[in-house]
């Protein structure tokens, strides 16, 4: 953007090749900068493959803490002989090309433009380290070395985090130490450092953690009291899974006995994932599992049933490039429609939509809740962005004195009352909720069929058309009860200011709130609502109802969240304009601008015209 | 439903040891065709679980989807039940029983259901060893939608579906694939034969682990036809019982008249046993190599092998592979989850 300092304010690209043992290095760099006190984002950017195939990771720093992705490169690190052309060509003018000079470079291979500064990082490597695989290794941490040198960052936080990631292998901390300095003294005596492009130690991170959205809903899980989780491995949301098992095992295991009050089953399939959650569920503990786009597909079957039987489900959708196999290790918001509509016939399911790691947690621990409340499947529609990236968040929260929701669930002393008329799917309160009953609960009471297929107020199966029509109606004043329960929307402004209105949801939550400190610098003032969850309450009715005109950005290519607005609140559609991104890149600030100031220029030319 | 059953106790009925009549232990009247084998299973299930004195609420009868899937409604009316979708039973089952440990859960299957669409489902909860009873009422056809073959159709059986003609596709053999799997309990019964079917139900659902019950069960609308190889007639040709069997719960001693033959006991982890009487010389139900040349040798034979045809007596629950608490998981509350003060704090200076 407009900012010309670049002190603390860049982009940096690493350019490897996966399987490399790259991912370690960049992790370093990222969290150097991090605890430097500097606000940052890392972007991982990798291919559906394990060995070979180029992969990139991208650090935006930014000061003013703007931590969407930018377009733009300042600084690529470019290991990758495969794709060092396209990497080259995307350093921006006056940027900097940091290669290994290993070999010497061919003459086409230098751009006049830009600064090449060539560390002939394997050179060093194999001078220092004798085993191959080794050489590969520290290779990465020579670079990381010479970017240290020559962005000013403090060597020892860097050394400090070898340490503490090694802390289980202390072995390995001297080599690593070693490649470190090797890069660090090269660079040093060979340019001068610092570059204008550096780090400045600053302390505006406060109290804020780095975390992976996918770790953090797993932990929102544990604490929303989730002892079941059941799935099925796909890319981007193995690692909430992996997560569960790991958090699970040290915060859910009996210290006396070592059993585990968990249980987490690797499925055959999605289906069964599912199934197994229904299950669970079903016998009374709060269970889950977690997905992506593929799975949920795969899903739908069950989904329809837990909606239908009214059975709490918590469902994790880490979206992905789609349709079909898609693109499986780029981000994208493709899944809206599809997640909210799950499954045949009348189905509507509750979506919450988080835009950080701190939001995964909370909207897991409150989804857990609201899927027990409203007896239903919840989805929580994150993406491989905020899943698998890690972003500076809040620190994680929860009261200790906060009681799981359990909803309406009776209990053998509920069933003794005298003159109980109790149906499973009778609505006793108006509110469209009815009162359920777990296996086991009582000798004689309570008992009734689950199923899938329609049945009367008592859990009997019935075809009569009117008591079906009964419940499905049922269902729908359940769904409006819960408008009044779900997470509202959050404004950027005191109250609304502009005629011009911008919505966006989840990941885009960065780049858009950029994009509009940059249209107010310009003097283009619009007021800005972030959807949480869906349905959609009334305050994004009327959200809609003050603007003439309101941007809906969607990282899809259809404009779903538009469409699912249109549909839902009977809006005019040619009031609803589309920001899309679908090219599997998290969305960009300088996007979200272009957009939008086009329109608005169009529309002036349109007024002047006229 | 139009069908109710009279509400008249008749003073000369028996409760049995946990206080319950048997006919607490029935169901709604059945909606299947006069004469359907499935039928007499929900007989044997009725009273099995008088019987093993077992309180209706302790057990939870799950399904999938068909003729059979239907039959919980007729059994159990006390038990909570749950009739899912179509051949995914076993994953509803394996989130149930792990969630609450200590109910007995019967699940209800077809051949379709579990042989066809629930294939998948069905081996896959044989690896986990699920603490399960899963029957399959096998009649070798799809019932509710008019008598299509199914997968356990045997090659050359004629269905009236099929017009008189033979089918043409091997047979899926249920038992021996459970016993190829792993399986810790298999066994293979008939619908007709309650004095066989009701003490392998009781040691099937004392067995820890998967316990597999095959009932071949006529469907006598579409497949009870002459050529048909899940007739009763053929069935009654064809059985060959592997022997005499009781089941004895723990703490009761039973005696039992043996007759002549090789006879076995085996002790179950409860310390309930399973009298097994008058066993081929050749054949130890409790050695897996041996089970499969005996099914085997039936199959070559033309024999329909019905009984405990192999048992693990080592078997090992899935809560046991998972190592989960004693207490089951639906009772865990605030005070057990807790990870404790400090947890969240100690978590976030890790991510810093």
């Amino acid at each position: 953007m407009s900012d010309t300092s670049r002190v603390n304010n860049f982009v940096i690209r690493f350019a490897n090749v996966n399987g490399t043992g790259s991912a370690s290095a960049n992790g370093l760099f990222a969290k150097s900068i991090f605890r430097s006190g500097v606000p940052m984002s890392p972007k991982n950017i990798f291919p559906s493959n394990i060995q070979g195939l180029p992969t990139w990771y991208e650090v935006r720093v930014n000061d003013k803490g703007f931590l969407g992705r930018r377009e733009g490169i300042d600084i690529l690190v470019g290991v990758n002989p495969q794709s060092f052309r396209e990497d080259l060509e995307s350093v921006v003018r006056g940027g900097y090309m940091i290669y290994d000079s290993s070999r010497q470079l061919h003459d086409e291979l230098i751009r006049e433009d830009i600064h090449m500064i060539g560390i002939p990082m394997m050179r060093l490597s194999m001078d220092e380290f004798d085993v191959p695989r080794h050489q590969q290794l520290f290779k990465n941490i020579i670079y990381l070395g010479a970017c240290v040198a020559l962005l000013d960052i403090d060597i020892d936080i860097v050394k400090q985090l070898i340490e503490e990631q090694f802390a289980s292998k202390p072995k390995l901390v001297p080599p690593n130490f070693t490649a470190l300095e090797k890069g660090y003294h090269y660079t040093k005596d060979h340019f001068d450092c610092p570059l204008d492009i550096r780090v400045e130690k600053r302390d505006l991170i406060g109290n804020k953690i780095l975390l992976e959205g996918n770790a953090a809903t797993a932990l929102g899980a544990i604490y929303g009291g989730s002892t079941f989780c059941a799935w099925y491995p796909i890319t981007p949301s193995t690692s909430v899974a992996k997560a569960f098992d790991k958090y699970a095992h040290k915060l859910l295991t009996d210290r006396k006995t070592g059993k585990k009050k968990f249980a987490i089953v690797q499925a055959e399939d999605e289906l069964a994932a599912i199934g197994m959650v229904i299950g669970a569920a079903w016998n009374g503990v709060r269970a889950f599992t977690s997905t992506s786009g593929a799975g949920v597909s795969l899903m739908n079957e069950f989904i329809g049933l837990a909606y239908f039987a009214e059975i709490p489900v918590f469902l994790v959708n880490v979206q992905r490039g789609g349709p079909s196999t898609g693109m499986p290790t780029r981000t994208q918001q493709g899944d809206v429609l599809s997640s909210a509509y799950a499954s045949h016939g009348d189905t509507k399911h509750i979506l919450l939509f988080p835009a950080s790691p701190a939001e995964c947690f909370e909207m897991s621990y409150t989804g857990l809740d609201l899927a027990d409340r409203f007896q239903t499947p919840v989805i929580l529609m994150s993406d491989l962005d905020l899943g698998m990236n890690e972003h500076i968040t809040e620190p994680l929260q929860y009261d200790k004195k906060r009681k799981f929701d359990r909803g309406k669930v009776l209990t053998a002393e509920d069933l003794e009352q005298s003159g109980l008329d109790w149906g499973r799917y009778l609505d006793v309160d108006g509110d469209g909720i009815c009162y359920r009953t777990i296996p086991g609960t009582h000798p004689s009471k309570g008992g009734y069929f689950t199923r899938g297929t329609s049945r009367d107020e008592y859990a009997k199966y019935t075809e009569n058309g009117e008591v079906y029509k009964r419940n499905v109606d049922r269902l729908t004043v359940k769904w409006n009860t819960s408008k009044k329960v779900v997470p509202k929307p959050e404004f950027y402004q005191p109250s609304n200011q502009s005629s011009y209105g911008i919505i966006f949801f989840g990941t885009s939550t960065d780049s858009a709130l950029e994009a509009m400190n940059e249209l107010e610098k310009r003097g283009n003032r619009v007021d800005a609502m972030r959807i949480k969850a869906f349905p959609f309450t009334p305050e994004v009715e009327s959200f809609l109802d003050q603007h003439d005109e309101v941007f809906v950005i969607d990282q899809n290519k259809d404009g779903q969240m538009r469409t699912l607005l249109i549909n839902e609140l009977e809006i005019n559609p040619s009031k609803l304009i589309s920001v899309l991104n679908y090219n599997g890149y998290p969305i960009t600030s300088d996007h979200i601008l272009n957009k939008i100031t086009q329109h608005l220029s169009v529309k002036e030319l349109v007024t002047e015209s006229i | 439903m139009s069908y109710i059953k009279p509400t008249f106790i008749h003073p000369g009925l028996e409760k049995n040891a946990v206080g319950y009549l048997k006919r607490e232990y029935e169901g709604a009247i059945s909606t299947l065709c006069a004469g359907c084998g499935h039928d007499s299973i929900s007989t044997a299930i009725v009273q099995a679980c008088y019987e093993m004195n077992i309180e209706p609420h302790h057990l939870a009868k799950l399904s999938g989807i068909g003729c059979s899937s239907k039959t919980p409604t007729y059994f159990m009316s006390n038990s909570h039940g749950f009739n899912s979708v179509h051949g995914r039973m076993p994953s509803i089952a394996t989130g149930a029983n792990l969630a609450n440990r200590d109910l007995i859960y019967l699940g209800i299957s077809g051949d379709g259901d579990t042989a066809s669409i629930g294939m998948g489902q069905f081996v896959h909860v044989i690896r986990r060893n699920l603490n399960m009873t899963y029957v399959v009422m096998n009649n070798g056809c799809y019932g509710l939608t008019k008598g299509q073959d199914s997968a356990t159709a045997d090659f050359g059986s004629i269905s009236k579906a099929g017009g008189g003609t033979a089918t043409p596709f091997q047979a899926i053999d249920l038992v021996g694939l459970g016993i190829e799997l792993n399986a810790t309990f298999v066994a293979r019964s008939f619908s007709g034969d309650k004095t066989q079917l009701i003490p392998l139900l009781k040691a099937a659902m004392s067995h820890p682990g998967f316990a597999f019950i095959d009932v071949i069960s006529p469907c006598v609308t579409f497949n009870n036809n002459r050529g048909s190889t899940k007739s009763y007639d053929y069935v009654r040709d064809h059985i060959a019982i592997t022997g005499g069997l009781d089941f004895v719960p723990r703490q009761e001693e039973i005696s039992i008249d043996y007759e002549s033959g090789s006879d076995k006991t085996v002790e179950l982890f409860d310390g309930s046993r399973i009298n097994l009487r008058k066993l081929a010389d050749d054949w130890d139900p409790t050695d897996r190599y041996s089970a499969i040349n005996k099914l085997q040798d039936s199959k070559r034979s033309g024999q329909i092998l019905t009984g405990l045809i192999y048992i693990d007596p080592e078997s090992r629950d899935l809560h046991d592979i998972l190592n989960t608490v004693d207490k089951p998981l639906n009772k865990l509350d605030e005070d057990d989850l807790w990870p404790g003060d400090g947890a969240l704090e100690s978590l976030n200076a890790g991510f810093r």
